[in-house]
């Protein structure tokens, strides 16, 4: 048998890609689903995942180690986290237009601290080649899956389970779904909210340092395209559950990897706009889910956009 | 220095609360003078006023929301400091808003247990479950304890708020308008089961109400509230009605609706066959044939959520009407403004701030919203400020809408004087077809004579009316016609000069 597998390689760079691509998509969106189940939007978090990738790639740079780098990028997702919270919590600020805000200045920062990253390089995340029973090389790349993937699964579970079975998940709900019922149980609504955005920013720091040490692997400015808005709208498409935003990652992630897919096998034609694919699929996906008449029962009551 | 609580532990059986001298100032506003009210160990005390007579205030003061600008709380005859809600819980006083505070999306049991105040970091909902089925157990009644609590009937949260507060073991319940949004039967099964609790001694409760028919059936006690101050009260047993009243109002003349005048019309809105799906879009609302002629009220009673809002909206044309056929006149119906104009289609929406005003507008701007751009047959492209700051004073002075001045933003006026501005801008010129949903909704009862009052003339004067209300005693007031709706389609239709409460009611609640 030859190296060549012909059509099989389509639907195998799809699940490598699922593998490959989402785990940024699975942090991001899971961050944000926390932050947007408190009631909050954090548009922001392009920018944080931005410069989560800067700060992992440089901390992993000088210290050598992967793991300190993504607990940095975690770190300063939460500082980004933190400060779209505590500015929200200012009267008559609107989370939206921060989040804005907070998307160009966490780039910019980026930008401006990580321009002597460009060349070095830092140490990779370490992957598990759960391949390793075939000898297609084509499998063993597939199935090649990075340590904060299989992290990214657990955490998307977790955070499911946190929200309904222990006091912090039931209080972020209170929170996201009636402020004044929240209030009447003399819960603290803007520190809530404070502490989701944070655990939000945290993770899409950590989704941003997958990107630059691991795959793409390098830290340049066009590290994200755009990962961390996309991943903003997963969430309404996951319908605000951490579960269903990792199947709406995986489906991104492998629709994704059609493009260059059908490219290794000869398909050359609209090959850009196979590179759309994701970005199709998503929004076929939300025009066919949704409704002018109904209303999202699954949505959180306090969001600014279905307000 | 603060004292501390006397015992951390909730009291085990009903308690006596005062108050002595309550005072609460808002600048040089005065919005409870001197208010001294006791209210005794297992009664069922009553607190009457118009709306802004410092009802809420009052409350509010007690369960610690407002600071008093003087005055003391007494509870089991000590003094007691209340800063905070939290303090109050913990004397073991509770509260059942007017609105629901449960969070929709969470379920009656995730809804308890979070309102506890030592919820565990990890809840493990086999013990909470085990637990709560003991506590419901004692109870008089249930609601279900799996269904998200959005999905629930008004009547059932309503339940469920009460069980809240029996289940956090508080032994003083202030419930403010609790039965506002429930059938009579539904509202005489609740109140029947606080006056239960009540007389076992297990509660002691003060209930913010503007039914005469729940004082004299269920309270002991009543204390009336006018313009802040504590004017009267007593055993219930020792009071009319009248003398309520007249406690309440003071010395102003209610405006009773005109004489109702035979008019033999013809039919002017006609719905048949329409089958939108309903707001969560599960079920399908079912209107198989209404009518409404000219010079007749046409009554629809329900419980909320039973798809009266989805007929008001398919009528003012905020839900598309995907099968079925509205006419008016005849014509059919779409609900745009050229339409309305034409047929001369007026609406009252409910909530007016929210469905028929820009809140943030002034209002002589809301007030123009239906000629802003049209005069005299003509469509106009110019806003023509002076016509329009005429024609807002004569309404407002018409109308008698209270407000600083036509340049104040709606959104600042109270929810009576909202009404009154809307009221004048559909009342005003020629009106044909009416369509109003719950129209006094939370306004006391002199401006709610007023706007039935208006309602009935312009029917008298030969509109056609249709009438949507969860009032049931509103209905059987203005009505000609009236049809009961449960379920998304009308069930039953009874001509009003013969209407059976008990039938009605058995209609709402969906036995038929």
């Amino acid at each position: 048998m030859t190296d060549d597998i012909g059509l099989w390689g389509v639907p195998l760079a799809i699940l490598g890609g699922a593998i490959r691509v989402s785990t940024p998509f699975i942090f991001v969106s899971v961050g944000e689903c926390l932050t947007e189940r408190s009631g909050r939007i954090n548009l922001g978090l392009e920018g944080t995942l931005v410069f989560g990738a800067m700060s992992g790639y440089a901390v992993a740079y000088h210290t050598g180690s992967p793991w300190l780098g993504t607990l940095a990028a975690a770190f300063a997702g939460l500082l980004f986290g933190l400060l779209h919270g505590f500015i929200c919590k200012l009267p008559r600020v609107n989370d939206i237009a921060i989040g804005i805000a907070l998307m160009i200045f966490g780039t910019g920062l980026a930008f401006f601290f990580g321009k002597p990253y460009v060349q070095p390089v830092a140490p990779d995340l370490p992957a598990i080649p759960l391949g390793f029973w075939s000898s297609l090389p084509q499998v063993q790349a597939a199935l090649n899956m990075n340590v904060l993937f299989i992290a990214g699964i657990a955490l998307a579970f977790a955070a499911s389970w946190m929200l309904k079975n222990t006091r912090v998940g039931l209080t972020i709900r209170v929170v996201g779904d009636s402020a004044d019922a929240a209030r009447a149980l003399g819960i603290n609504v803007n520190r809530v909210r404070l502490w989701s955005t944070a655990a939000g920013g945290a993770l899409a720091g950590i989704g941003g340092a997958y990107l630059s040490l691991y795959y793409p692997g390098s830290w340049n400015e066009g590290i994200s395209s755009g990962q961390g808005l996309m991943a903003v709208a997963l969430v309404i498409f996951a319908r605000w559950s951490p579960v269903n935003c990792l199947y709406a990652s995986l489906l991104f992630g492998g629709a994704g990897a059609l493009g260059p897919a059908l490219q290794s096998v000869g398909v050359t034609s609209g090959y850009y706009l196979f590179y759309a694919a994701p970005y199709v699929l998503t929004l076929g996906l939300l025009v066919a889910t949704s409704s002018r008449t109904r209303a999202m029962p699954s949505a959180p009551g306090e969001l600014s956009i279905i307000k | 220095m603060r004292v501390p609580p006397l015992d951390l532990k909730p009291p085990s059986h009903a308690i006596e609360v005062a108050t002595l001298g309550m005072t609460m100032r808002f600048g040089s506003f005065t919005a409870l003078n001197d208010v001294s009210i006791r209210i005794a160990a297992g009664s069922f005390h009553v607190l009457l006023g118009e709306n802004g007579a410092g009802k809420s205030t009052f409350v509010k003061c007690m369960m610690g929301f407002y600071r008093p600008t003087a005055g003391q709380m007494m509870v089991e005859g000590r003094e007691v400091e209340v800063p905070d809600p939290r303090a109050a819980h913990d004397l073991g006083l509770g509260m059942v808003y007017q609105h629901f505070t449960l969070v929709p999306s969470l379920t009656a049991a995730e809804n308890l247990v979070i309102s506890r105040n030592d919820v565990p970091a990890r809840i493990q909902w086999d013990r909470e479950r085990a637990d709560l089925a003991a506590f419901m157990k004692k109870m008089p009644f249930t609601v279900p304890l799996d269904v998200p609590v959005g999905r629930l009937a008004a009547g059932e949260k309503q339940k469920l708020e009460l069980l809240k507060q029996l289940y956090l073991g508080r032994r003083f319940l202030i419930l403010d308008e609790p039965t506002s949004v429930l059938t009579p039967a539904e509202a005489d099964e609740l109140l029947g089961m606080v006056r239960g609790l009540t007389t076992s001694g297990e509660l002691t409760c003060l209930m913010i109400s503007h039914k005469f028919r729940e004082v004299t059936a269920f309270a002991d006690e009543v204390s009336v509230l006018r313009r802040g101050e504590h004017v009267g009260g007593g055993k219930v047993s020792e009071l009319s009605t009248a003398d309520m009243a007249a406690m309440m109002i003071g010395e102003k003349e209610l405006v009773r609706p005109a004489a109702r005048v035979a008019v033999n019309g013809q039919t002017v809105l006609a719905v048949s066959g329409a089958k939108p799906p309903d707001r969560s879009g599960l079920k399908m609302i079912d209107i198989a044939d209404l009518r409404v002629k000219a010079g007749e009220i046409v009554g629809i009673a329900g419980i909320s959520g039973n798809g009266q809002m989805e007929l008001m909206e398919i009528l003012s044309g905020q839900r598309p009407l995907e099968q079925g056929t509205v006419q008016v006149c005849g014509t059919p119906f779409k609900a745009t403004r050229g339409e309305a104009r034409k047929f001369n289609v007026r609406y009252l929406p409910e909530e007016p701030l929210r469905n028929a005003c820009s809140p943030k507008m002034s209002v002589a701007e809301n007030i123009f919203f239906r000629d802003f751009d049209f005069a005299d047959g003509k469509p106009k492209f110019w806003l023509d400020s002076r016509r329009m700051a005429e024609q807002a004073a004569r309404l407002v002075g018409e109308y008698k809408v209270k407000t600083a001045s036509l340049a104040t933003p709606i959104a600042a006026l109270s929810g009576g004087n909202v009404q009154r501005a809307v009221l004048a801008r559909e009342f005003n010129g020629k009106v044909d077809l009416l369509l109003i949903a719950n129209p006094c909704f939370g306004l006391d009862f002199s401006a709610v004579a007023e706007i039935r009052a208006r309602i009935m003339a312009a029917r008298n004067a030969g509109a056609a009316v249709l009438l949507i209300s969860e009032d049931l005693d509103e209905i059987l007031e203005l009505s000609d016609r009236i049809l009961v709706m449960s379920e998304g389609s009308i069930v039953f239709e009874t001509p009003a000069a013969s209407a059976d409460i008990g039938e009605i009611g058995k209609h709402m609640a969906g036995h038929h």
